[in-house]
């Protein structure tokens, strides 16, 4: 095991003492100290994400530049370890994949950007999960080929700035981010600090994501921070907005024993690698997409106000275990208990009526769609 | 005249004559965070002490709440069921779990007094 997943915090983000300052309440997660919450708590972090603004420190994520020739070279590269078609995303164009195992198992979950900048093309920027960052990027180095270099980018930090207010936020100090369509990126300037902007995120609403140097973070931090409609928002709620907004966490909704299909993440494979395949464990998952995976992820609605957590089994009517929860907790928008997990295939369509063992007791619960919150991604100008 | 004793696992006891009102202090509720969901024992439930006496869950995790001491519940404040949010804002008051009528009363020396538990929590 690296150290870097190993539970004791010793790694801080740029904004560590900041979040202390604040008053967060810190938490080891991923090798790093990290707020789990501030002093007003994780119902009302929540809500005003929801509502307003919430910005987030994401600076333990893995965040790494693959540097090759030409578009082609670099896509292809990466297209020889995950599913999704990147050698037609535009310049500026994002997309969400996945790095696969030889048995189509998902060794993690990423973001990929295609540099706007003509200056650099064959660029693309990869943001990975934080505990799986150290894995992913050895699994890169081991398998590219000699022409496409993997840049980890250590010496920048990453802010996430979410809610329906972000735009407007944002855009006071960086006013080409407005109009920005959710799954792009540029290489733009906080008022005069260079930084990468996405417009996406994890929490279902719109927001953006910034790509900033660990040595100006702060800087574009404190004045996010000054606005009205912004608070600081710890990994709690980042947490039950993502559940909310029916998004996987890795290593809880997937993992190297899960597919994209398993796991209804085939919309992250175009059609072009669905035919096409050539990436690892393409046979299993162009047979799950023809015949239909086992089991399949789902959302969970108990019918009452006990929250079935992570682990939780998940029985038929007759209680025979059909599956697990993979998350679960309360949601705080939709103001109650909500669960993602996997079923048996044969229960998972929509309506189906399941019972979750909690604490012994077999509770009722429905097979519901996600997202348990309609998203608010902004998709034109 | 009541008197409030505390357990390691941070539920407090006021023991007013043979019965005693359980909750889980200040502290215990600071550390948890918004409580989103309770689930408290029945009516007439025999507790022995240190069993599991009731749930309560915070957005992020559940935790049990232990009996302090043991006995018979003899009420629960359901009025919670609604209202979670009252353990945060009023732990010691309206925020109560239930009404223990005590069997042993010598196990309250088990427990910590307020001075004590004072003390306990500066060492954690």
């Amino acid at each position: 095991m690296t150290e870097i997943l190993s539970d004791a915090p010793v790694l801080h983000t740029a904004l560590h003492d900041r979040h202390v300052s604040l008053g967060a309440r810190m938490v080891p997660f991923a090798g790093y100290d990290m707020p789990v919450q501030y002093p007003t708590g994780i119902l009302a972090e929540h809500q005003w994400a929801r509502t307003h603004a919430g910005l987030f420190d994401v600076s333990h994520m893995g965040q790494a530049f693959l540097v090759g020739p030409d578009h082609e070279t670099t896509a292809r590269a990466l297209e020889a370890l995950a599913p999704a078609d990147f050698l037609n995303l535009r310049p500026g164009q994002q997309r969400y994949s996945q790095f696969l195992t030889q048995d189509g198992g998902i060794i993690d979950d990423f973001m990929v950007t295609r540099s706007a900048d003509p200056d650099e093309n064959g660029t693309l920027m990869l943001v990975a999960n934080a505990g799986r960052k150290e894995v992913d990027f050895a699994h890169l180095a081991a398998h590219l080929p000699p022409s496409v270099k993997l840049m980890l980018a250590p010496h920048r930090g990453l802010l996430a700035l979410q809610g329906p207010e972000a735009a407007r936020v944002l855009s006071r100090h960086c006013p080409a981010a407005s109009d920005m369509p959710f799954m792009t990126a540029i290489s733009t300037s906080f008022d005069a600090i260079p930084c990468l902007v996405s417009r996406s995120g994890y929490s279902g609403e719109d927001g953006f994501e910034i790509s900033v140097r660990n040595d100006k973070i702060a800087v574009v931090n404190e004045r996010l921070l000054a606005a009205p409609e912004v608070k600081p928002i710890g990994l709690g709620a980042r947490d039950s907005l993502r559940l909310e907004a029916g998004l996987c966490l890795y290593g809880h909704d997937i993992d190297t024993t899960t597919s994209p299909v398993e796991a209804g993440l085939q919309w992250s494979i175009q059609k072009r690698r669905r035919e096409e395949g050539g990436f690892p464990g393409d046979a299993r998952i162009q047979r799950e997409l023809s015949d239909g995976p086992s089991r399949r992820r789902v959302g969970i609605l108990p019918e009452g106000r006990a929250p079935a957590r992570e682990g939780t089994v998940i029985t038929d009517l007759a209680g025979n275990t059909i599956g697990t929860i993979t998350s679960g907790g309360f949601g705080p928008t939709l103001n109650g208990p909500l669960a993602m997990g996997y079923v048996d295939s044969a229960h998972a369509a929509l309506g189906t009526k399941v019972n979750l063992v909690v604490r012994g007791n077999p509770l009722p619960a429905i097979i519901s769609a996600m997202p348990f919150v309609p998203t608010r991604y902004f998709r034109s100008a | 005249m009541s008197e409030t004793r505390y357990s390691k696992d941070h539920e407090y006891i006021r023991v007013e004559g043979d019965v005693g009102v359980v909750g889980i202090s200040d502290y215990a509720q600071s550390q948890l965070g918004d409580v989103v969901f309770v689930e408290l024992p029945a009516t007439g439930k025999a507790l022995s002490k240190g069993a599991e006496a009731a749930v309560v869950e915070s957005v992020k995790a559940a935790s049990e709440v232990y009996a302090p001491v043991s006995g018979e519940v003899t009420a629960v404040n359901s009025a919670l069921e609604k209202a979670p949010g009252t353990i945060n804002e009023d732990p010691q008051g309206e925020g109560w779990f239930m009404k223990i009528k005590l069997s042993n009363p010598s196990e309250l020396g088990d427990l910590m007094s307020e001075a004590d538990y004072k003390t306990y929590l500066a060492s954690l």
